[in-house]
């Protein structure tokens, strides 16, 4: 048991006084974790969502008045008023509006008489987002004086009313609710900043790179002639793997545990029930140590243990949710997400992160510890090919 | 209980006995029968060519490989993969440099050093006197990858020391040393032979078996061929001298010509030239260079008194750096 631990030492020792393996194991994951914060901070729901348009009323009809009226029901929108298209046409180039409306002279006379009329959209390609609400306010008003203007037309062809009368149906008409509204409901318990969705992904992605070279420690020590070494010194073989393995656990362990620390301190994440963290952390580690000595065992060299492993945690990462949610993907690819150990780890820290408790996760903890056995065991019965005799 | 063994010249306690071990990987057989005894004390040298089994055999005598057959003790105890405390008494120097390149000098003392159970007082003892032995101890705090490869090469023989072995054993330490680190470390082996240390010390250099070992074993294509002094194996020659031609052209043909000339023992033919045994080199050398002279142009001739190098010639048919 010294022997291991005298061993793990060293390791520790060694990654310590590597800067790559550091930024690996913090560095790259703490950035990219902030960036991304950073980027998709005003998407998320907590953060509102602003725009501003300009609107160029050259009709100056009701059905103009209507629109403005819609316009400035929008509560997230402040909207400017300008004389003309070409006043518009600047403001949107120049960015200082997200989008502009142009209500063409003769708007609402053309709709009263069922003519052909056209409300406008210039749109910034650079404020997409805006730009994508802005045609979608617009279409909706279009759409609504559609089938008011089918009622209408309906109406007058019954008979009986004055053109008054007409104009009186289109307003009422025009006050009425859309019968039909866009409810937006997500599920409670995953519902997540993107801070924290971003920081429990990079730390999830990185520590399978991080605790990488525990296992293909064992191939550079062959490589390097060292293990030739350890293996005349009165120290059995299973202690040399334990003391490399225990090595990349605890390097494993204190990575993911500073991005924990480090994410909430500075970037404002929440990872929820700390026990709950500390389990799945704990677990996550071990899933992640078994997948890269089972990839270990599968290589002949060191340089080609960390492609192999790199490639896993790539493929397995991006399947199991740690860039983008895979809930958003189609049918197959949630269902294949489920062979990858980071879908769990994911899917335990966002329950986490949504409020659950160490008793919310035990399907996630279940599967982790799976991975971790199962692959580990693997490794464990191929383990001798890395030590040849 | 180990078993008797014989060939060792001295009446010390026997450190090394194996006998009989058998390495084969696939269908090629790498290590056949060998067997050799080194005393307390005493140096053993194993010479043979690139790829003779060399390290095969002392990757066994450490118990880092297991053995088809055979057996190892080492201080009287069976040594092979799964009796970690029996290799205690081994120090091990491997022929590249294993070190690692991020710790220290010192803490790579310390490493291993306490893979072999040293602590304390001791640990820190053992290490200071292992960094004088080995000329480091005002560069123990720098990282050895900052130290030149003679440095390098000298670590890792102090790390191999760290244990007081009973049994030192060196995998051809000076092969791509440079000619004064290499004068060390042969002093170096001297002086642990003269501190009553057993060492088993392969090398494909004659000049280095006959310069450091008491005692020789001649390995070729996995088989100990010979084994004695350097005394008892260069009777085997007898009074025969080594003639070595340098010669252009064609060589096989002059070699098989120089063969049939009387009192020539053995020609041999390589890519620049013919190494020939004779039994007089003086009464032969007009007929060989004219026996040789019709086939090709001999540019240099060079002749030794028996050494190891012509019995391994003698022996095998060929020369020790083929």
């Amino acid at each position: 048991m010294r022997a291991a631990v005298a061993i793990a030492l060293k390791e520790l020792r060694q990654r310590l006084r590597d800067r790559s393996a550091i930024v690996i194991a913090f560095v790259v994951p703490f950035g990219l974790a902030a960036i991304f914060s950073l980027t998709l901070a005003n998407v998320d729901e907590e953060s509102e969502f602003t725009a501003t348009y300009a609107v160029a009323d050259l009709d100056g009809g009701p059905l103009a008045d209507a629109f403005r009226s819609t316009l400035a029901e929008l509560d997230f929108a402040t909207i400017r008023q300008v004389g003309t298209r070409e006043a518009a046409d600047e403001l949107t180039d120049d960015g200082t509006v997200s989008a502009a409306f142009v209500v063409p002279e003769g708007f609402s006379a053309a709709v009263r008489s069922g003519e052909a009329a056209e409300l406008e959209v210039i749109t910034d390609p650079d404020a997409s987002v805006a730009g994508a609400i802005a045609r979608s306010v617009a279409g909706s008003f279009a759409s609504e004086l559609n089938s008011v203007n089918a009622s209408v037309t309906l109406a007058l062809r019954g008979g009986g009313h004055d053109q008054s009368e007409a104009q009186t149906i289109v307003d009422r008409a025009a006050d009425v609710p859309a019968t039909a509204v866009l409810r937006e409901d997500v599920t409670e318990s995953r519902l997540l900043t993107s801070t924290t969705f971003y920081a429990i992904g990079m730390a999830v992605f990185f520590v399978f790179f991080t605790v990488e070279f525990g296992a293909r420690g064992i191939l550079e020590e062959r490589q390097a002639g060292t293990l030739a070494r350890l293996l005349v010194a009165p120290v059995r073989p299973a202690w040399v793997i334990a003391g490399k393995t225990l090595g990349g656990f605890v390097v494993g362990i204190v990575s993911m545990s500073a991005l924990v620390v480090a994410t909430t301190l500075l970037l404002d994440a929440d990872w929820g029930d700390p026990l709950g963290v500390a389990v799945l952390v704990f677990c996550g580690v071990l899933s992640a140590m078994g997948l890269s000595a089972l990839v270990t065992t599968l290589a002949r060299t060191p340089a080609q243990a960390s492609s192999y492993a790199s490639v896993a945690a790539v493929v397995l990462g991006m399947l199991g949710g740690t860039f983008f949610p895979t809930s958003q993907g189609p049918a197959l690819l949630r269902a294949l997400s489920l062979l990858a150990p980071q879908a769990w780890l994911m899917r335990g820290f966002q329950d986490l992160a949504g409020g659950g408790s160490l008793a919310d996760i035990w399907a996630s903890l279940l599967a982790v510890l799976t991975f971790a056995v199962v692959l580990g065991g693997i490794a464990a019965l191929r383990a001798g090919r890395l030590v040849p005799r | 209980m180990p078993p008797a063994v014989t060939g060792s010249s001295t009446d010390r306690p026997i450190v090394l006995a194996c006998h009989g071990l058998r390495r084969s990987f696939g269908d090629r057989v790498a290590v056949d029968g060998v067997g050799f005894s080194i005393a307390d004390g005493e140096t053993y040298g194993l010479l043979g060519p690139n790829g003779a089994g060399k390290t095969t055999t002392i990757s066994m005598v450490c118990g880092l490989l297991e053995r088809d057959s055979g057996e190892v003790y080492v201080d009287g105890r069976a040594v092979d993969t799964s009796t970690p405390e029996a290799r205690a008494a081994i120090g091990y120097v491997p022929q590249d440099i294993a070190i690692y390149p991020d710790l220290t000098a010192r803490e790579n003392l310390r490493f291993f050093a306490k893979l072999y159970g040293l602590r304390g007082v001791d640990l820190d003892a053992r290490i200071a006197e292992i960094l004088e032995i080995v000329e480091l101890s005002d560069r123990a705090d720098e990282r050895t990858d900052r130290f030149s490869g003679g440095m390098k090469r000298r670590l890792n023989i102090g790390l191999g020391l760290l244990n007081r072995p009973r049994l030192l054993v060196l995998d051809e330490p000076t092969v791509g040393v440079d000619p004064q680190s290499r004068n060390a470390i042969l002093a170096s082996v001297e002086r642990f032979r003269q501190q009553g240390m057993a060492v088993l010390y392969t090398t494909h250099y004659m000049e280095e078996a006959e310069r450091l070992c008491d005692r020789v074993g001649i390995i070729d294509v996995g088989h100990l061929i010979a084994e004695g002094t350097r005394r008892e194996l260069v009777a085997m020659v007898g009074e025969r001298d080594r003639v070595a031609l340098d010669a252009r052209g064609d060589v096989q043909t002059a070699a098989k010509a120089a063969a049939d000339v009387d009192g020539v023992e053995r020609a041999t033919p390589r890519e620049d030239g013919i190494d020939l045994v004779v039994r007089d080199a003086g009464a032969t050398l007009p007929e060989i260079l004219r026996v040789v002279g019709a086939h090709a142009h001999v540019t240099g001739v060079d002749i030794s008194e028996p050494n190891l190098e012509a019995v391994f010639l003698h022996l095998t048919g060929k020369a020790l750096r083929e």
